[in-house]
């Protein structure tokens, strides 16, 4: 027992990370207007901008037709669904959860675009 | 009309102004500073923030208009509804978030800090006020009429009534105590077509049931697009562009996503938004359609306060009678309140800037009342027009002029001011002319009474490219903090690049 005090572990220095060669924040570069600044800034806008024209093509696409379905089609419109005619239950009822979905695939979305961006210029900083 | 009918009417329009000024009142003694006043110190919740954008939203037009235009042209109108909540989708992903982080206040504060220019802010605050006005007129005549059909009181009590109400708690609260009397308002507009809406199904169903459309004859009514020409269909889409589209320009919601903590609770609170609307708009086309069954035809606009008595006999009659003239009023005093908030905002801030040191709670007090006597009187001279039409036609003005300076203000960094005031002029002029030309013609007869009526199929494409173009060939102007404004609206917040926010 005695010998192993005297077998003491060499003392090790602690030092934190060496703040005077820290990587510049990617947070700067987007905002003093540098080359990659603008590469960020472009691929989130990109990012998000199809993430809006993916949802509202789609809202074009189950909504926006009906009129000219209607139209072109006039017999469809007299069909009936337990009892009801098919425009009203479109027009006048399964639209509104419709849209309610679409509207929460897009946040989640963008939420998670964000989050993506956030990491992607904060990992740079760490 | 006796007055035994009358005064479960009476008492349901007295407690809902005490209601509406009891809960300003309360909102006044937590509202002191300015941003108190018009953005409600940007920290309201999505579930509350939400709850009041959607009774802002709720007008005449969607509580009386809707149900009238469905029993007098059928089908087709349902593309109202459709419009007022899809609207709010198109702004979701469209704006919602980057105009929280743009860190205005309004659109003409977003059109200068965007665009660097004193011009288009007085362009935008000239907008806001005309659709403001535009906006206010029909909820005026809406109120006059429901006290009339309701109360038997003649056409300009009800006009003046919430004129009054709006004064005194726009003036008194602002931005915050008005938040806490819409959401009260949007759950009592809900309750208050809702439960007349089940009792008068019930009795439906014990009438055995009489089918909306008798079986001949009048089979064009049930059906989307029952007339078969070109113009009905170019009617139908011109509406739909106009409310997809300029939901996200109207001047009383967009002050509302001020009011957001952050860009990510803003488009939380459009969802909820969307999901609240989807709720109320499912009703009032079923009035419509028991109206239809139940033989009314004429005063399409006073359709959902009338059916109540025609259909439930006695005291049952009078008092859901009573609740729907409750949510009535409730919709007229808070679609009101928030276009007089937005409008007055502008006006005080118009007024301050040029004499400064003028009070700015002073100012927008003052503000308020201008900003309510204007329609008030326009719409005590005018002679009544249909509520949800003229409603449409403030749409299709906001489309025409705010909906394209938003969305390239937000997605394309080339945007100049030049362009943007360009594009509002001739977006804003076209729509107008259309306005004008109704109001001159209101029957249909040409192509161009169709053109004009429904002026936004055309208008919104001529201000794009309007934009487009001008911006184009002012290159050059293209203000030098646009792509640092961009980074602003678009980055998520927590990396300490949010737009500071003055004041």
């Amino acid at each position: 027992m005695s010998e192993s005090e005297g077998a003491r572990p060499a003392r090790v220095r602690v030092t934190g990370p060496d703040r005077r060669h820290r990587p510049r924040p990617a947070v700067r570069d987007l905002d003093d207007d540098t080359p990659l600044g603008g590469l960020y800034l472009g691929s989130l806008l990109r990012e998000q901008r199809r993430l809006a024209l993916r949802v509202l093509v789609a809202l074009a696409l189950s909504v926006g037709v009906w009129p000219l379905v209607f139209w072109l089609a006039p017999g469809l419109a007299q069909v009936r669904v337990l009892g009801a005619p098919l425009a009203w239950l479109l027009l006048g009822g399964l639209v509104y959860p419709w849209l309610v979905f679409l509207g929460w695939r897009y946040v989640r979305a963008a939420e998670r675009t964000e989050r993506d961006f956030a990491e992607l210029v904060g990992e740079v900083e760490q | 009309m006796s007055a035994e009918a009358a005064w479960p009417g009476v008492v349901a329009v007295v407690l809902v102004s005490l209601a509406t000024l009891a809960i300003g009142t309360w909102g006044l003694r937590v509202s002191r500073t300015t941003s108190d006043f018009y953005v409600a110190s940007r920290s309201v919740r999505p579930g509350l923030n939400a709850s009041a954008i959607g009774g802002e939203y709720l007008s005449a037009a969607s509580f009386l208009g809707v149900a009238g235009l469905v029993l007098t042209f059928g089908a087709d109108m349902l593309w109202y509804p459709i419009g007022w909540t899809a609207g709010y989708l198109v702004l979701l992903v469209l704006v919602a978030a980057p105009l929280r982080r743009s860190g205005a206040y309004t659109l003409p504060d977003f059109a200068e800090a965007r665009l660097d220019s004193k011009r288009a802010r007085g362009v935008c605050s000239l907008l806001v006020v005309t659709i403001g006005w535009l906006y206010l007129v029909p909820q005026f005549e809406g109120a006059g009429l429901t006290l009339g059909a309701a109360l038997g009181a003649p056409a300009w009590v009800g006009p003046l009534v919430v004129g009054a109400v709006v004064v005194v708690n726009v003036s008194a609260g602002g931005m915050r105590s008005i938040t806490f009397v819409q959401a009260f308002q949007y759950w009592l507009k809900l309750t208050a077509l809702l439960v007349p809406l089940l009792v008068l199904l019930v009795v439906w169903v014990g009438d055995r049931g009489r089918l909306p459309a008798p079986a001949t004859g009048d089979d064009a009514w049930s059906l989307p697009l029952g007339g078969t020409g070109v113009g009905d269909l170019y009617t139908t889409y011109s509406l739909v562009i106009a409310t997809f589209l300029g939901t996200m320009g109207l001047p009383h919601v967009v002050v509302r996503f001020y009011t957001n903590p952050d860009g990510r609770a803003a488009r939380r609170t459009t969802l909820v938004v969307l999901g609240l609307l989807g709720l109320f708009y499912v009703l009032p086309p079923l009035y419509g359609a028991l109206g239809r069954a139940y033989g009314v035809s004429d005063d399409a606009d006073t359709l959902v306060l009338d059916l109540p008595r025609l259909m439930v006999d006695g005291l049952g009659g009078d008092l859901l009678t009573a609740l729907v003239t409750a949510g009535a009023f409730a919709a007229f005093l808070s679609t009101s309140s928030g276009l007089a908030i937005a409008v007055s905002g502008v006006l005080a801030q118009g007024a301050t800037r040029r004499r400064p040191g003028t009070g700015e709670v002073r100012a927008f007090r003052l503000a308020a009342v201008v900003a309510v006597v204007v329609p008030l009187a326009a719409a005590l001279a005018l002679p009544d027009v249909n509520v949800a039409r003229a409603v449409g036609l403030a749409f299709a003005v906001a489309a025409s002029t705010f909906c394209p300076l938003l969305v390239l203000g937000i997605w394309w960094r080339g945007l100049t001011a030049p362009g943007a005031v360009a594009g509002l002029v001739v977006g804003g002029a076209g729509a107008l002319a259309g306005v004008a030309w109704t109001v001159a013609h209101p029957q249909a007869r040409t192509w161009v009474d169709v053109a004009l009526g429904q002026p936004a199929a055309w208008t919104v494409p001529l201000a794009v490219v309007t934009m487009v173009a001008v911006s184009r060939a002012t290159r050059d102007r293209i203000p030098r903090h646009a792509r640092r404004f961009l980074v602003r609206l678009h980055t998520p917040e927590g990396l300490g690049l949010e737009a500071r926010t003055g004041r």
